[in-house]
C-alpha cells in the first residue's frame, strides 16, 4: 500500500499516514551544502513546504535558517527518513546527513 | 493540483462536519479512523477543534470567538466554567495551575486539553448562552475584530456594532462563504482611535465620512489584504471604497465571493488574500469586485481619520490598551483589567464573571491586547469594583512591563512554534518590573513574544518585538528571539526590523534593560518616544544599543520543548506522554 505523505498546519510537520512523524523547530547538521558558507551547516527548520519520496526515501523541502551563521533560505529535498516494510522510520535530526538529496527523482 | 486540504474540503466541510463531530464523541477517540485524522482534524478546525501537538494526541485546543470579542451578560461565567470542567490536563502549569482560559489577540479565548468525547456537552453549554465556536478556525469568516468598546466609547465616530453583527449574521454558517481558499480576518471599525487595528487584517472597514448626493454620510473605507505570518507581513491596502453601513455587508460578501473565487487553492502559502492583492494590486481588485461581485456602483474612497490614530501610534501620551477606568457615553464606566499574556485562571475567571454582574451589567469584552473589559460600571460601584480581590491580578493600573506582555501559545500546545512563550514572557515581566527602571514618561511599553513567524502575538507592532528561533551557547543549540524594533500602527503604520537575531532566551531580558537604558541617555528629551527614538536610527545603530547579556534571570526553558510532550511535565519525554487518553485522563494504547 502506498505511504501516505503530507505537510501540514502551515509546514508545521510531516503526516506519514496520518501520524505525525517529522516536527519543524529540530536543528539538523548539514555536512556538504551551500546552504551556508559553516563547515557544517547547522539548520533549524522553521517550517515545511513540500514532502516526497525517491524510491524509499522521504525528503522535505523547507525554510530554515543556520543557527550558527544565521543564513535563511530554502532547503530544497533534505532525506529525513525511509520507508521499509511499509513502515516509516525517521531519521535522527541531531546525526549529521552528508548532503541534500538531489532531488531529480522526487515526486 | 489542489492540496490535500481541498480535497477534504471538497468533501466535506462547513456544517456538515458538526455530526461527524458527535458521531466521534459519542464513540470516543479511538473510533476515528487512524487512516482518516489528517482529513478530520482539518475539518473540525472549522468548528473550533484544534488538535494540540505531538505527544498530546487526543486533546484539543477549542478556540470560541465571539464577533467583536462582546461577551454579553453570562456568556464569560458560561466560558469560565466550561475551562473549570473540561479544560483540564494531564500535567499542571507552574505559573497557571490546571484549568484557564487564554484570551488572544483576535479577541477570541481558547481553552485547551479538550477531549473529542466532551465536546457536544460543551457545544450545548456554549449554545444555551449564545455562543458558539462556528468558524473560529479553519478556512472561512473568523470572528471579526474591532475596538473592544465598540458602542459604548466616547471616541467614536460610528458604532461600528450593529455591523459586526450584521456580518457575523450573514456569514457565519452561510454556505456560500464557508469554504475559502484560506483563513479570512475581518476588522471593523468606527472609533477614532485606530484601535480596531484593521491594518493587520485580511479585510478592514475603517471609519470615514463620505459626501454623498449632496449629503455628508457616515461609513467606512475598505482596505483588503493586511496580515503579519510567514515573514510576509502586510499592511492593508486601500481599495479606493467607500461603503456605508447598509452596503457593508454586501461589499464584505462581495470581496469575501472574489476571494473565494480568485483565491490560490493549490498553494497555502500562497493563499492569503494580501498574496492576489499583491500580484493584482488594489486598482485590478476594485475592478473585478466591481465587474464581478457587487451589483450597484461603488462609491470611491470617503475622508478617513486616519490622521487621528493614536491607538499604539508610539507617542508618548497616546492611547495604547483600554487598561483602567474610561467613561462611557451614557455615563457609566468601562474597566479595563490587565490579562498577563491573556491566561486567566478558570476560578479566576468565575471570580471576575461575578464581579461584572456585581458591579456592571455583567457584559465582559476581551481586547486585541489579550486583556477584558467590565462594562457598564455606574460611578457608584467603581470604586467597589476596584476593591475586588480577582483585581489584584487583574489590576486596572498594572506596572507598564505587566501591562504589556503579550504572547502567542508557543510549544506548550503549539505544532508550528519553535519555543516556550507564555510562562517565558510572565518571568521577563516579573524581572523586568523588579530590575528595570522605565526611563522617565513612559508608562507603556509592549513586548510581543511570538513563537514563530506565524506572529500569533502580533510581534511586528510592538515596541520590542521577540521572534522565536534558535542558536548555539556554550556549545549547545539552545531557544532563542530574534529581537525586533521599530514596530507600531497609526497613520504611519510600520513593521519591526529585526536588529539583533539568535539571542538566547536568558539574555533576552538584559538585552532590553541595556537598551531601554541607551534609550534614557541617548533620547533629544523626555518628550520623545520610544518608537521616535527608534525610528530616528537605523538597523546598525539600533543593534549596537542591543547588549544581550546574562543576568540574574533564570530560564528553566532553554531546552528544545518542543522535544517534550509537555515543557513543566516533571517527566517531560515524548516517551513519558501519557496521550492518547481518555476524558478521566486514562491512557489509550497508541497502537490501537
Amino acid at each position: 500500500m502506498a505511504t501516505e505523505l503530507r505537510v501540514l498546519d502551515d509546514g508545521a510537520w510531516i503526516s506519514v499516514d496520518n501520524q505525525r512523524r517529522v516536527p519543524n523547530s529540530d536543528i539538523w547538521p548539514l555536512a556538504v551544502t551551500d546552504f551556508c558558507g559553516c563547515e557544517t551547516a547547522h539548520v533549524v527548520l522553521e517550517a515545511f513546504t513540500d514532502v516526497g519520496v525517491d524510491r524509499d526515501g522521504v525528503a522535505v523541502q523547507a525554510v530554515g535558517q543556520c543557527i550558527d551563521c544565521g543564513t535563511e533560505g530554502a532547503l530544497d529535498w533534505l532525506a529525513v527518513g525511509r520507508v521499509r516494510d511499509g513502515a516509516f522510520h525517521p531519521y535522527d535530526p541531531g546525526e549529521l546527513r552528508p548532503r541534500l538529496e538531489p532531488g531529480n527523482d522526487i515526486r | 493540483m489542489p492540496t490535500d486540504v481541498e480535497q477534504w474540503k471538497s468533501e466535506l466541510y462547513g456544517t456538515d462536519i458538526r455530526e461527524h463531530i458527535e458521531r466521534f464523541a459519542e464513540t470516543g477517540w479511538d473510533s476515528i479512523p487512524e487512516d482518516e485524522r489528517d482529513a478530520w482534524f482539518e475539518r473540525f478546525k472549522w468548528y473550533g477543534l484544534y488538535h494540540q501537538r505531538a505527544g498530546q494526541e487526543s486533546y484539543f485546543m477549542m478556540r470560541i470567538g465571539p464577533p467583536n470579542g462582546v461577551l454579553e451578560p453570562g456568556q464569560f461565567r458560561t466560558v469560565a466554567e466550561i475551562a473549570k470542567e473540561y479544560s483540564t490536563g494531564p500535567a499542571e502549569n507552574p505559573e497557571f495551575g490546571n484549568g484557564w482560559l487564554d484570551v488572544t489577540t483576535r479577541q477570541a479565548i481558547q481553552l485547551h486539553w479538550i477531549n473529542i468525547e466532551d465536546v457536544p456537552a460543551i457545544f450545548d453549554e456554549l449554545e444555551a448562552a449564545g455562543l458558539t465556536t462556528m468558524q473560529a478556525c479553519g478556512d472561512s469568516w473568523r470572528n471579526i475584530v474591532g475596538c473592544p468598546v465598540a458602542g459604548k466609547d466616547e471616541h467614536e465616530h460610528v458604532d461600528a456594532l450593529p455591523t459586526i453583527h450584521e456580518l457575523n449574521d450573514r456569514f457565519k454558517g452561510n454556505a456560500e462563504h464557508s469554504n475559502l481558499p484560506r483563513k479570512w480576518k475581518v476588522s471593523v471599525t468606527g472609533c477614532r482611535e485606530g484601535c480596531g487595528q484593521g491594518d493587520i487584517n485580511d479585510l478592514a472597514l475603517e471609519p470615514a465620512t463620505k459626501e454623498i448626493d449632496g449629503e455628508d454620510r457616515e461609513g467606512f473605507n475598505v482596505r483588503v489584504g493586511g496580515g503579519l505570518a510567514r515573514n510576509e507581513p502586510r499592511f492593508a491596502r486601500d481599495i479606493d471604497v467607500f461603503v456605508t453601513p447598509e452596503q457593508a455587508a454586501d461589499v464584505s460578501g462581495g470581496i469575501s465571493a472574489l476571494f473565494r473565487e480568485y483565491g490560490d487553492r493549490e498553494n497555502r502559502y500562497n493563499a492569503r488574500i494580501k498574496f492576489l492583492v499583491d500580484e493584482w494590486g488594489p486598482e485590478k481588485l476594485r475592478d473585478v469586485l466591481q465587474e464581478e461581485f457587487v451589483e450597484f456602483e461603488l462609491h470611491t474612497a470617503g475622508e478617513d481619520l486616519r490622521s487621528e490614530y493614536s491607538y499604539n501610534a508610539g507617542e508618548a501620551a497616546g492611547k495604547h490598551d483600554h487598561v483602567g477606568v474610561h467613561g462611557q457615553p451614557d455615563g457609566n464606566n468601562y474597566v479595563g483589567l490587565n490579562v498577563l499574556v491573556g491566561r486567566i485562571g478558570a476560578d479566576d475567571a468565575l471570580d471576575i464573571a461575578d464581579a461584572a454582574d456585581e458591579h456592571g451589567s455583567g457584559e465582559v469584552r476581551l481586547t486585541q491586547r489579550q486583556n477584558i473589559i467590565l462594562t457598564d460600571v455606574p460611578d457608584e460601584r467603581v470604586d467597589d469594583l476596584l476593591a475586588e480581590p480577582a483585581l489584584d491580578h487583574y489590576s486596572p493600573d498594572p506596572h507598564p512591563f505587566m501591562r504589556g506582555s503579550i504572547a502567542c501559545t508557543g510549544t506548550e500546545f503549539c505544532s508550528l512554534s519553535i519555543v516556550e512563550t507564555k510562562n517565558r514572557q510572565v518571568r521577563y515581566a516579573r524581572w523586568l518590573k523588579e530590575n528595570v527602571a522605565l526611563p522617565a514618561g513612559v508608562e507603556d511599553f509592549h513586548i510581543h513574544l511570538s513563537g514563530c513567524t506565524a506572529s500569533c502575538a502580533q510581534p511586528q507592532i510592538a515596541d520590542i518585538s521577540l521572534r522565536g528561533m534558535k542558536t548555539r551557547k556554550d556549545g549547545e543549540p539552545v531557544e532563542a528571539l530574534d529581537i525586533g524594533l521599530g514596530g507600531g500602527l497609526g497613520e504611519e503604520p510600520q513593521f519591526a526590523s529585526w536588529v539583533t537575531e539568535r539571542v538566547p532566551a536568558d539574555e533576552v531580558p538584559g538585552a532590553i534593560r541595556n537598551l531601554l537604558a541607551n534609550f534614557e541617555d541617548q533620547r533629544e528629551d523626555e518628550s520623545q518616544s520610544f518608537r521616535e527614538f527608534v525610528a530616528a536610527r537605523d538597523d546598525e545603530e539600533l543593534a549596537a544599543l542591543v547588549e544581550p547579556e546574562e543576568t540574574s534571570y533564570d530560564d528553566p526553558f532553554m531546552h528544545n520543548t518542543k522535544r517534550t510532550w509537555y515543557p513543566y511535565a516533571e517527566e517531560d519525554s515524548l516517551d513519558d506522554s501519557p496521550a492518547p487518553a481518555s476524558p478521566d485522563g486514562t491512557p489509550l494504547s497508541a497502537d490501537d
